[in-house]
């Protein structure tokens, strides 16, 4: 099975570079969702598969498809892709390169020098993730929970959308109605 | 060697029945529409009408496949795969009895769920890519469907996790030996199969598709195989949704008397001809209603289900 693990590793680097040197923002976000999937293969691969199908619905199945909702929603469509080729031009890509080379042989240099770690994939079962979630990491867990509520009221807060008034007669009811709702917050 | 032989083959006539039965479907759910509607359906080529499907596909294969040109070539011809490539990737993990089954996997709820949520990108981009406003609107309303159906359908399987202790599925099929989780999670079955129907976009929740406002939704530009593929995709879906029913609340092969497949196929088409039924029968609801009810109704039940029945399970261990 190592030879799987060498080529998802070698779809997820492939996929990553064509995310990032893609014009048209769609086709970026399918080449994502190849790596993330390539991805979760590495964590089955691992021994970890409850990790890998979680990547897999909630970034490429979740995620992925609300990213893509918003750009279709936002129409950009061969504007966007030539204002992208523009920018995206050779010149642009020395200076990162040459950053991102070295920092790349650095790693080379670690990681021939420290000798390899043996392929061996120990499984996790969902049951032992279950059980180091809410002992070891249950502080994690809460403030999740936290923030996740925080952000489900904010979202709730702007989504809040005026109420239909069908006649203008029944348009100062809702008015007052809704000044007296403010006043209660307040 | 001969292992992989063994799954091999069985992974070929595995493909080779579904898309058999799939492509039948289409022939059962027309005499089964006419038969409630009191007319005949199909009832010319071949006995009963059978051979309607042979017709219907030969006239599939012969028609022009029209790429619009205003249309994203490549996403506009890769879509229509991806639905049938992610339901029939979900038969990998199926037990149709005990020892006819591809994988067994540790995780095999979760490798269901998974492929469920993979089949979204079909609609998505296929309506994307036909640069339609109709297909567009499709596509939108169909992303928002399957993505808020998707979070109930796992929120009500979570219930019978608690009970069987497990994801594998052949563990919840024997954990049903002395009753059905039918009988424990009644709310969670029919919370499953809601969310099963929006999933599928059958109707009545075939919004993303719905022909009386949006042409024909995310497809209205694909035609000859591409439409196809959206159509057996379709229908393969609603074969996943009810083996899976079977699976986790009906006891699967489990039975008296006859062999497992028997059972297993037996149940099944209950559901399929159930999923027929609904169509023949109820009217599709507005979009904005469908939201609402999941979120607003689907949603607190399914929470309030698995907090009982996490209390349950607390009490009795």
């Amino acid at each position: 099975m190592e030879i799987a693990f060498y080529i998802a590793g070698t779809v997820a680097v492939v996929a990553t570079l064509m995310v990032i040197t893609r014009h048209n923002p769609v086709h970026a976000l399918l080449y994502l969702n190849v790596s993330l999937m390539a991805h979760a293969m590495l964590f089955y691969l691992l021994g970890a598969s409850f990790a890998a199908l979680l990547e897999i619905i909630i970034y490429a199945g979740a995620i992925m498809v609300l990213f893509i909702f918003v750009v279709m929603l936002l129409n950009l469509g061969k504007e966007t892709a030539e204002q992208e080729r523009k920018w995206l031009k050779a010149k642009v890509w020395i200076g990162p390169s040459a950053l991102s080379a070295i920092l790349f042989a650095e790693f080379l240099a670690l990681v021939l020098s420290s000798g390899q770690a043996a392929y061996s994939p120990a499984v996790v079962s969902p049951r032992e993730v279950a059980i180091s979630l809410f002992r070891e990491y249950l502080i994690g867990v809460e403030l999740a929970a936290m923030l996740l509520m925080a952000a489900v009221v904010g979202a709730a807060h702007i989504g809040r959308h005026k109420r239909l008034v069908l006649h203008r007669f029944l348009k100062e009811e809702v008015e007052k109605e809704e000044e007296k709702h403010e006043e209660m917050v307040l | 060697m001969n292992e992989i032989l063994k799954y091999t083959l069985m992974i070929v006539i595995l493909l080779f029945t579904l898309t058999t039965i799939a492509a039948w479907l289409i022939w059962l759910e027309r005499r089964m529409l006419a038969l409630w509607q009191d007319r005949y359906g199909p009832n010319r080529a071949g006995p009963f009408g059978l051979f309607i499907v042979a017709a219907d596909t030969i006239k599939l294969f012969f028609k022009e496949d029209w790429i619009p040109p205003f249309a994203e070539k490549a996403v506009f011809v890769f879509a229509p795969a991806i639905v049938a490539a992610a339901v029939l990737l979900s038969f990998v993990v199926v037990p149709f009895a005990p020892d006819i089954l591809v994988a067994d996997l540790d995780v095999g709820l979760l490798f269901f769920l998974a492929m469920s949520s993979l089949g979204v990108y079909s609609i998505v981009l296929g309506g994307w890519a036909s640069n339609n406003k109709y297909s567009l609107l499709g596509a939108l309303r169909g992303a928002s469907q399957m993505i808020s159906y998707e979070v109930f359908m796992g929120l009500s399987l979570m219930g019978v996790v608690m009970l069987s202790g497990s994801f594998r599925l052949t563990d919840i099929v024997m954990a049903q030996k002395d009753y059905w989780f039918v009988v424990t999670q009644p709310v969670a079955f029919v919370l499953f199969l809601t969310a099963g129907i929006a999933e599928t976009h059958r109707l009545p929740f075939d919004i993303p598709e719905a022909e009386s406002e949006l042409v024909a939704g995310f497809h209205s530009e694909y035609s000859g195989m591409k439409f196809g593929m959206f159509f057996i995709g379709e229908y393969l879906g609603i074969i996943l949704i009810s083996a899976m029913v079977v699976t986790i609340f009906f006891g699967g092969w489990l039975g008296p008397f006859l062999p497992p497949i028997v059972w297993f196929t037996l149940k099944t088409f209950v559901f399929i001809i159930f999923f027929i039924l609904l169509r023949a029968s109820l009217p599709r609801p507005r979009y904005d209603q469908l939201m609402e009810y999941g979120w607003k109704i689907i949603l607190p039940i399914a929470l309030l289900n698995l907090l009982v029945t996490g209390g349950f399970t607390l009490l009795k261990a």
